[in-house]
This record gives C-alpha cells, sequence and structure tokens, in this order.
C-alpha cells in the first residue's frame, strides 16, 4: 500500500532524474520522459480502481505510524485529482514531443516536467498540510524552470511576475502553518480535523482562514490575486501552457477543498461567504477580461481564471449537489481547458501566430482541428450536451436550492460572455479567410508531428464527448466523493486508526 | 583575481574544507550536522576555489557536471526508499546492517538513512554549484 | 521572551512588506529574505520557547532522562530554510538574467510580456 501511493511521486522524480541526466541526448531523454508519463498513468489507474472499490487508503512513510510520521491519503477526490494530472501529464508528454524545440530539450525540459508532475501528484496524496506545502514548493520551482526554459524577453518578464506573486503566496502558507501547529500542536490532516475543532479561539481561527484562503488564493488564481496569472502563461510554449492551465492552478482549488472541508470545522461559515464573494467575482473578471483580449492564448488565460470561479463557488455554497458539482467541473474543465490549449498550438503551428488579427482560415483547410475546437470550446462555454453543460447544471441547481438566485445569475452570465470569447475565436481563427492566405494544413506536416499533435487533442475531445453524453456514473462518483468530503470521519478513522473512528 | 597568496593557501583550504564537509556528513547522524550543511560546506571549498582561480578550473576540478552530480545525488536518496520494499516495509523505512559487530560492540553501521544523507550531501552540493556557476559568469 | 521574539517577527513582516512594495527587484528580493525569515521564525515561536536539552536518547536509555525541546519545529525550520534557499537563489539568478536580457530590473519597465496597448488599437 505504502509503495503504491508513493509511487506517483516517485516514479516521476526518478524519471525526471533519468531525463536530465540524458539531456543532452533529446531522443533518449523523451522516449524516458514518455515511459514515465506512461507508468504514472498506469499507477494513478490503479489508485483510482482501488480508491473506488475500497474506498479512502492510508499510507505512513518510514513506518512512524500518524500524526507523527508523514502520512499519504488517498480518497476519491484525492484519487480523481491524480487521475486527471496522470492523464494530462501523459497527453501533455506527446504533445510536447512535437511542439517543444531541441534546445529547451538540452536545457532539461523533460527533467522539469517531470518534476513538475511529481509537485502535482504529492500534493494530491499527502496528508499533512507540511507536506502540502513541500510539495507546492517542488511544483513552483519546477513551473519557474518552465516558464523560463529558453530565456527569450518576455519569458524573463513574465516569469519575475510569476516568480514574485507566487513566492508570496508561499510565505503565507508557512506562516499558516506555523500558526496552526502552536494551536493544536499537529499537522496532520485527519488529526487536525479533530483538534482544529476544540481550539476555541474565534480570532485565531479567522485570521487562519483568512491567511490560507490568500495563500490557496493566489496559487488558484483567485480573484483579486490572479494578477500573475494573465502576465505569464502565454510566454512559454504551448505544451507547458497547457499543462499549467490543466493542473496548477488546480492544486489551488483542491488545496482550498481539502482545508476547507476537512480542517476546519463545518459551520465556520466565514470562509465559505468570503470564498463565495471572490468566486463570483473571479468568475465575472475572468470573463470580462477575456473578451477584452485579441490573441488565441490570453484569451484562454482569462477564461483559466473565470474556470477557477466555478470551481471554488461549489465550495462556498457548501452542500453535497454543489461539491459534487465542483468535483465534475473539475474534471470537465481540465479536460476540456488542457485540450484548447493544445488546440490553439497547432493552430499557430499552421498559421504563425496567435493574434486573431493575423490568422484565420483554419476551418478550410482543417475541418478536424475545427471539430475538435468547436466540441472542446463549446463544452466549456456549457453547451448541451457537452459536459460542461452537466457541470454548470449541477452548480446552478445547487445554487437554486439555496435560494442565491443572483449567484445562478451570475452563473449563466459568465457562461454567456463565454461564448461570446468562443465564438470570437471561432469566427477569427477559423472561419474567416486567413488575411495573406499563408496557412497550411495539417497533411503538410510529417506524419509523426501529425500524430503527436492532434492525438492528445483527440483523445481528449473523446473524454469530453463521452463525459456529456454519458455523465451519470461521472455525477454518482463525485456525488460519493462530495459526501466523503462532507463527512470527514471515515478521512479520520483510516489515517487514525487508533482513534476508533 | 590573481593573487599567489590567495592562490597557494586555497589549495590547501579547499582540501580542508572538504574534508570537514564530509565530517559533517558523518557526524550528522546523531550530532549536529548532516547531508545539507556538508554539502553547503563542500559548495562553499569549490566556490573559493573558483575566486581563488577561474570559473573554469573549479568547473574542472569538479570533473563532472554539477547538474549531474545533483541528479546523482538526489537518485541515491531515492534508492534509499528501495530496501523498505524487499522487507515488505513501506518506502524510506529506515533499516540497518552493522559489519563486524562483537561482544558488546555493534560494529559499524550502515544504514539507509547514511545512504539518504549522502544523496543530499551530492545532490546539495551540485544544486549550489550548477546555481553557483550560471551567475557567475567571468 | 514569545512576546520580543512577536514582536521582532513583527518589525520583520512590516519591514518586508515596505522593501517588496518597491518597484526596485533587488529590494523585493531584500523584502523577500526577512519576511521568509519571518516566517521561519513564526514555526520557532510556534513550537513554544523553552530551556531544554537535543531530543537525543543516550545510551542504553529508553527514553530521554530529562524534558527535551520539541524537535519537529526545528525539522520544519530547516525543511523551510532549504526551501527558501533554493527559491531565492533561483530568483536571484531570474534577477540577474533579467538585468543582462532587459537592462533593467525596474518592474516598473518591464511591459514585454504585456505591452500597453498602442492609440488607437482596439
Amino acid at each position: 500500500m505504502g509503495w503504491l501511493l508513493a509511487l506517483p511521486f516517485l516514479l516521476p522524480i526518478a524519471t525526471g532524474l533519468f531525463a536530465l541526466g540524458a539531456r543532452r541526448k533529446p531522443r533518449r531523454a523523451r522516449a524516458i520522459s514518455l515511459l514515465g508519463c506512461i507508468g504514472l498513468f498506469i499507477v494513478v489507474v490503479i489508485i483510482f480502481v482501488r480508491v473506488v472499490d475500497e474506498g479512502t487508503i492510508a499510507a505512513q512513510m518510514g513506518n512512524w505510524p500518524a500524526p507523527f510520521g508523514i502520512t499519504l491519503v488517498a480518497d476519491r477526490l484525492s484519487a480523481v485529482m491524480l487521475l486527471l494530472a496522470g492523464l494530462v501529464g501523459l497527453v501533455v508528454a506527446i504533445f510536447a514531443q512535437a511542439d517543444v524545440d531541441l534546445r529547451r530539450e538540452v536545457l532539461g525540459f523533460q527533467g522539469f516536467y517531470q518534476l513538475l508532475l511529481a509537485g502535482v501528484c504529492g500534493s494530491f496524496v499527502t496528508g499533512d498540510l507540511f507536506n502540502l506545502y513541500v510539495w507546492f514548493e517542488v511544483m513552483l520551482i519546477a513551473s519557474f524552470a518552465l516558464l523560463i526554459l529558453g530565456g527569450e524577453r518576455a519569458q524573463l518578464d513574465g516569469g519575475i511576475k510569476y516568480v514574485a506573486l507566487n513566492l508570496v503566496s508561499t510565505l503565507f502558507m508557512l506562516m499558516a502553518i506555523g500558526m496552526v501547529y502552536g494551536l493544536t500542536g499537529t499537522l496532520n490532516l485527519a488529526a487536525l480535523h479533530v483538534a482544529l475543532a476544540e481550539v476555541d479561539q474565534p480570532a485565531a481561527l479567522h485570521m487562519l482562514a483568512v491567511l490560507l484562503i490568500v495563500a490557496f488564493g493566489i496559487k488558484a488564481a483567485l480573484f483579486p490575486l490572479y494578477f500573475w496569472l494573465p502576465a505569464s502563461y502565454h510566454v512559454p510554449p504551448v505544451a507547458v501552457t497547457a499543462v499549467f492551465a490543466g493542473l496548477l492552478t488546480k492544486v489551488g482549488v483542491y488545496a482550498l477543498i481539502r482545508t476547507f472541508t476537512l480542517i476546519f470545522p463545518a459551520d465556520f461559515s466565514f470562509a465559505h461567504d468570503l470564498l463565495l464573494i471572490a468566486a463570483l467575482l473571479t468568475m465575472l473578471s475572468g470573463v470580462i477580461g477575456a473578451a477584452s483580449q485579441y490573441e488565441f492564448r490570453k484569451i484562454l488565460a482569462f477564461h483559466i481564471i473565470s474556470q477557477i470561479g466555478f470551481l471554488v463557488l461549489g465550495l462556498a455554497l457548501f452542500s453535497p449537489l454543489a461539491l459534487a458539482g465542483s468535483i465534475f467541473y473539475m474534471v470537465h474543465n481540465i479536460v476540456a481547458k488542457t485540450n484548447l490549449l493544445l488546440i490553439s498550438g497547432t493552430a499557430r503551428r499552421m498559421t504563425g501566430s496567435f493574434n486573431l488579427a493575423e490568422i484565420g482560415g483554419l476551418y478550410r483547410v482543417s475541418p478536424v482541428l475545427a471539430a475538435v475546437f468547436f466540441i472542446a470550446a463549446f463544452s466549456l462555454a456549457g453547451f448541451p450536451p457537452l459536459s460542461g453543460f452537466w457541470a454548470k447544471l449541477m452548480l446552478v441547481t445547487a445554487s437554486l436550492e439555496q435560494a442565491a438566485y443572483w449567484v445562478a445569475a451570475v452563473a449563466l452570465i459568465t457562461g454567456a460572455l463565454t461564448l461570446f470569447s468562443m465564438s470570437k475565436i471561432w469566427s477569427e481563427a477559423f472561419w474567416k479567410p486567413h488575411p495573406t492566405g499563408e496557412v497550411r494544413s495539417l497533411t503538410s506536416l510529417t506524419v509523426s508531428e501529425r500524430i503527436q499533435r492532434m492525438l492528445p487533442t483527440v483523445l481528449l475531445v473523446a473524454i469530453t464527448l463521452g463525459l456529456g453524453l454519458f455523465p451519470q456514473p461521472l455525477i454518482q462518483f463525485c456525488e460519493t466523493a462530495a459526501r466523503e468530503l462532507l463527512d470527514p470521519a471515515g478521512y479520520v478513522a483510516t489515517v487514525l486508526p487508533s482513534r476508533g473512528g | 583575481m590573481s593573487s599567489v597568496i590567495l592562490q597557494g593557501t586555497t589549495r590547501l583550504l579547499v582540501a580542508l574544507i572538504l574534508l570537514f564537509s564530509v565530517y559533517m556528513l558523518m557526524r550528522g547522524h546523531n550530532l549536529p550536522g548532516g547531508g545539507f550543511i556538508a554539502g553547503l560546506i563542500a559548495s562553499a571549498a569549490f566556490v573559493l576555489y573558483a575566486l581563488a582561480w577561474s570559473l573554469q578550473e573549479a568547473r574542472a576540478a569538479l570533473r563532472v557536471s554539477p547538474v549531474k552530480l545533483a541528479a546523482i545525488g538526489a537518485l541515491l536518496s531515492l534508492a534509499s526508499a528501495v530496501p523498505g520494499l524487499l522487507k515488505g516495509f513501506p518506502p524510506f523505512t529506515g533499516l540497518w546492517l552493522f559489519i563486524g559487530g562483537g561482544e558488546g560492540d555493534k560494529g559499524i553501521p550502515i544504514s539507509t538513512v547514511l545512504l539518504f544523507d549522502v544523496g543530499i550531501y551530492l545532490a546539495v552540493l551540485g544544486a549550489v554549484l550548477a546555481l553557483f556557476f550560471t551567475i557567475e559568469v567571468d | 521572551m514569545e512576546s520580543a521574539l512577536v514582536l521582532v517577527i513583527g518589525v520583520m513582516v512590516a519591514a518586508g512588506v515596505y522593501l517588496m512594495l518597491a518597484s526596485n527587484l533587488l529590494c523585493y528580493l531584500f523584502g523577500l529574505i526577512l519576511l521568509s525569515n519571518a516566517a521561519n521564525l513564526v514555526i520557532f515561536v510556534a513550537g513554544r520557547l523553552t530551556r531544554a536539552v537535543p531530543p537525543l536518547i543516550p545510551k542504553g536509555q529508553e527514553a530521554p532522562l530529562e524534558p527535551v525541546a520539541n524537535a519537529l519545529p526545528q525539522a520544519m525550520i530547516l525543511t523551510a530554510i532549504v526551501i527558501g534557499f533554493g527559491l531565492l537563489a533561483f530568483t536571484l539568478a531570474l534577477v540577474v538574467a533579467c538585468y543582462r536580457e532587459l537592462g533593467t530590473i525596474d518592474s516598473d519597465h518591464m511591459r514585454l510580456a504585456e505591452p500597453p496597448p498602442k492609440r488607437g488599437e482596439h
């Protein structure tokens, strides 16, 4: 058991080190990295299946019993996040073979990519606040490196802003950890669930909640802490943006969900109110920011922000259906968003630019690309019967159940504005003719490049379609996961068996 | 900087510092010290060498590329998780092997913990030097 | 003793935040150093300040003989210092690279990634 739960981060670290060692032989490094990603995917599938079968599983590193040692836990939320991390890791690794240039590979792209996956997976399995911090840092260092790898001038500029704001987030988190430890004497999440409920200091709890919301909010790109994201996400190669968009901000959301369901008492409404306001403003400001942009990747970057609002909305509403909606939205959004960014990369390869004014004609030369974009984009906007529709439906129903009509209204307005941005990309990049006519078709690429670019995209679109047409199994899974989150007794009993539940 | 005095003493000092770093590494198990601090001390030796002679000389003295050193170190640390697997324990369980033990004497302990520490030592040394060599371009 | 240390932390945070608000990236870095050390001190205080011996069990004993210091905050601080050191070193390298490539470390003049809109554009 211990090994199964440790593999999601041990495997990428080992793969990354071997890839880093072989970086001067890019072919070999690529093969190592791809093998590692396949291995990681198999591991996370095994974990997912076991968690679905047996419920929450836990392991103690170094045979030290909880809450003294390092605990690894996977409940349903962790398992589905791990599965998504493995999936995104694999498809982006395939895409990166075509997209990332040789110079960046020699500088160690594959090694840092694997390290990033290790940090992401580590954050999802850890059962301990301090280790969450450590994995965040691993992820952060790897993302810094990926962001500025290649050293173009715009990359350095975007990198500085990314680094500056994210470092503040880690310091907030560290201070919060210090205070949690001072208040309770433990950092094990399950033990904190028990210990923090007994803390009778409302002032300290409020301060802690704000510190953690700021720390994770910066990572998750919540309003008004998201300014690092539009400043930096469009500077690295597309493969890097895709994996960032798919996983990085979602780790922040995951940390928020974990913290405010597990360690804080369930009746701590202060945090939920704060999160609700932040979520609504995030949704609106993100989508309005996107409407003002005129570049493929920047529009998508702003949409990442607005989608984060939806993810946090489910947590803020804090009902079983809302949390289930959040988790469903997470699955849908990671798949659709990663896919859209990969498509933007292919679109640029074929038209030569990200700027919507300078490109066009993609529908004519490549109907396949147009079709996959259409499905992914309209799923993001929440069109039935695509996956985004069910995700939004769950969240809107949950807000109507609580008679929060204005929440539902904001969600619907955001959806409409998303549709506006997606239609803009559709009409500019795909429908209108290319201004200079210099657009190449997919068939002009080599066969291997075509496979490397289109296989991940088609795979992700198939998942989006599948989730849209047969949402029931996933909805049921999400509802079970949400029930688990709202009643952490099972989680606590698994991690601390001596407590007897 | 090319000062004969600095260059002469550096040759001596570097050897001493490196020796001291190994001492810190070994003593770290039961007393203050350990892989991280020892790695920093060892990298200080190479930094001093680079200041007294030149960056190229320091690189040559290291013989392997610092990135490779860091990767090897991290792999060694990871390898210390493996013995636990063979015995059916969770990863990173501390295991000891005593060599040449006798009456009242346990012998020389070799442990996975030590392997982990040596890995950290190399990883820190490699990482710090990689960074130093990148920033310090002369 | 705790209250004195808490005051020190407060001053460090205030100075750190003040420095970080400057547009000069070097000032930002110094602020960051102050702030990260303040965070380390927070953990240190959180572990309670006691006069006690290191938590090592003497040879032949099963448990420590006298009250020992809490080792966990120290382990956490050490980890945080190591990580902070890595991040800081990385940021320093980034600032140096920025200065070489862009010729400035004033963040107000760094508008490459998000160029200000030109007049008459959209």
